[in-house]
């Protein structure tokens, strides 16, 4: 293994001591990324399973892939038909060269639309990563910490949450203010209290709001305006929604979004192998979709001459705008969810009902998960901290018996 | 009078009333989205601080001590009243800007803690220039956020158009958190940091030891 060999033997330049010891954080997460971490837990230990962060944070992010190339494929498509509809030739600028470079406009052709989903989606991406990286490896380096692929996580799903036509100096922003603001301030991977990728969104949302909510922006087509399946409830409720897309159709992803957040099958199945492989809670996840089920029952029921979207069932709830992905993928975040077993039930609840609240009640947010899920992770340390006090209590009780 | 020196400047940086203290934010965050609202903010703040602080002190040696803060108050109300109406006199436009917060310097925490703190054990003279230095304190903290809120939210500097928004056919595509209340509070908490980064004694002492990031790296 030469390149094991090579490693080693810069090494001791990045010890202490070393030529670059201030680099050494760049020189760990590369062997780390490389190569299993050679540090072992010394003491005694209940660790049933060889997992580690690295392999916690990869399988979120391999599992991310597939919302990913869904929603490049419907990307694609919603900007191919829509610019046949209204007559465009072609994409201007580099993107246009390299789509007609290996593919072309073809709706009916699946490659032609992932393309057109890649060009679009590929650069947030590496800007994501980018910047993200600059303030993670800074902020590493200034106080000694590793970097870790905790941020090939955030750094993915900030991306998928955003709409494919947003600027890119935007994300950049928005990933800037996520981890600097969400997560580095507070002490770095494992102490934020708040999803980075969602603070960074919440961030975007708040400062740029025409670019990241309203009609205009879904579909990567210049001038073609096209409202989300949310955004359509919100006007004309049900009936609306029902009219423009089929349940299927938004099952499957075929609806306007942010790029990720379409298709609940993709999110699903990348949802199915977080489960199977424990990376994710599945308390959470069950959690908050019981939370959403049992509060959309609660408005059916309740019912309102004036707000249509108080007769959204909740299997429209679940496929229509974040809320699989945000179940998914942002509620599970291990280190601003709730730790304990019961705190992961009321978190997730709690997660579903906000969001429900927010979608039905708030009319200045078609869409609620975002802003759920952070105001959620805000309570996580109240939750895990009643539950720890209650159970004190029962045993206490028990032994007064 | 190097002493007077001191007491006017102090509260500038070394122990500014927003940035160390952390009082009187809740005005900092309201009116700073326009320059010029600040900055009347920043002047009435500062004269009541500094008269409250004199009047106080005039009398300090008469209040009895079971009454002291109805007596502070009853002044602080009255230069607050005094301020109010000549503003509606003199800057109608600004002092509707303003809404409740002129009125509301009468609960700022930094006029009643130096008034408090300050003029009850010093004379007149000092008293006055200890109220002047923490509204300046307060001023430069206020003026700073509010250019970086009406520069990025609005891109103009005292209403006059630096940044040529999009709006106006310019490049700038103005931030719009910027004019929410919420930027006022990262605003002020990044220059908390770059304050405690260059004064290091301002810094607080930790209440406890952050744990490193895994059991090893503690050990």
């Amino acid at each position: 293994m030469a390149l094991r060999k090579f490693l080693d033997g810069i090494e001791p330049e990045f010890e202490k001591g070393g030529r670059y010891e201030r680099w050494y954080a760049v020189y760990e997460a590369i062997d780390t990324i490389l190569y299993t971490p050679g540090k072992l837990t010394a003491t005694s230990s209940h660790v049933r399973d060889a997992v580690d962060l690295k392999r916690v944070m990869s399988t979120v992010w391999l599992c991310a892939f597939f919302p990913m190339f869904a929603g490049m494929y419907f990307t694609g498509l919603h900007a191919t038909i829509a610019m046949e509809q209204m007559g465009i030739e072609q994409l201007a600028g580099w993107r246009g060269f390299i789509v007609e470079l290996i593919a072309g406009y073809n709706p009916e052709s699946w490659w032609h639309c992932v393309v057109y989903g890649a060009v679009f989606y590929v650069p947030i991406y590496i800007v994501t990563f980018a910047v993200g990286a600059f303030w993670e490896i800074l902020f590493s380096i200034k106080r000694g910490h590793e970097i870790n692929e905790g941020f090939f996580v955030t750094s993915i799903l900030f991306s998928l949450i955003v709409p494919a036509s947003i600027p890119l100096w935007q994300v950049a922003l928005g990933i800037s203010f996520g981890v600097v603001i969400g997560k580095e301030i507070f002490g770095g991977t494992g102490k934020n209290f708040l999803n980075p990728a969602l603070t960074g969104r919440a961030f975007l949302f708040f400062a740029y709001p025409a670019e990241i909510s309203g009609d205009a922006v879904w579909t990567a087509v210049d001038g073609f305006s096209g409202a989300t399946p949310l955004g359509i409830a919100a006007i004309s409720g049900m009936e609306g929604v029902t009219n423009a897309v089929t349940w299927m159709d938004a099952f499957i992803g075929n609806i306007q979004g942010s790029v990720g957040e379409t298709s609940t099958l993709a999110i699903f199945i990348g949802g199915a192998i977080l489960l199977i492989t424990k990376t994710a809670s599945w308390r959470i996840m069950l959690g908050v979709f019981l939370g959403m089920v049992g509060m959309s029952l609660i408005f059916n029921l309740v019912g309102s001459d004036t707000n249509p979207v108080f007769a959204m069932p909740w299997y429209w709830h679940l496929v229509l705008g974040g809320f699989a992905f945000g179940m998914v993928y942002m509620a599970t975040d291990p280190v601003s969810a709730s730790m304990t077993n019961t705190g992961k039930w009321i978190f997730g609840a709690l997660i579903g009902v906000m969001c429900v609240l927010i979608r039905v009640i708030n009319p200045a947010f078609p869409e609620g998960i975002m802003l759920a899920i952070l105001f959620v992770n805000l309570c996580a340390p109240l939750i895990d901290w009643a539950v720890v006090r209650a159970n004190i209590k029962r045993r206490v009780a028990r032994g007064h018996r | 009078m190097s002493n007077v020196k001191e007491i006017l400047f102090d509260p500038v940086f070394n122990n500014n009333p927003i940035g160390l203290q952390i009082l009187g934010i809740c005005s900092a965050l309201a009116v700073t989205t326009q320059m010029s609202v600040a900055l009347v903010m920043c002047i009435a703040l500062t004269f009541v601080c500094a008269f409250s602080n004199l009047f106080i002190s005039l009398i300090r040696n008469q209040i009895p001590s079971s009454i002291r803060i109805i007596v502070q108050m009853a002044i602080i109300a009255s230069l607050v009243i005094v301020v109010d109406q000549i503003l509606g006199a003199v800057a109608y436009e600004t002092s509707k800007q303003l809404t409740v917060f002129v009125g509301l310097i009468i609960t700022n925490c930094i006029v009643m803690g130096r008034a408090e703190a300050f003029a009850m054990q010093n004379p007149p003279v000092i008293s006055f220039v200890d109220g002047v230095g923490n509204g300046l304190g307060y001023s430069i903290v206020l003026m700073v956020v509010a250019t970086i809120r009406e520069l990025f939210g609005s891109g103009s500097l005292f209403g006059f158009e630096v940044l040529t928004l999009v709006n106006n056919g310019g490049w700038y595509n103005p931030m719009g958190l910027m004019l929410l209340a919420p930027s006022a509070f990262f605003i002020i908490g990044l220059l908390i940091w770059a304050l405690r980064s260059c004064k290091t004694e301002q810094i607080e002492e930790a209440e406890y030891e952050i744990g490193g990031h895994t059991a090893l790296s503690r050990a």
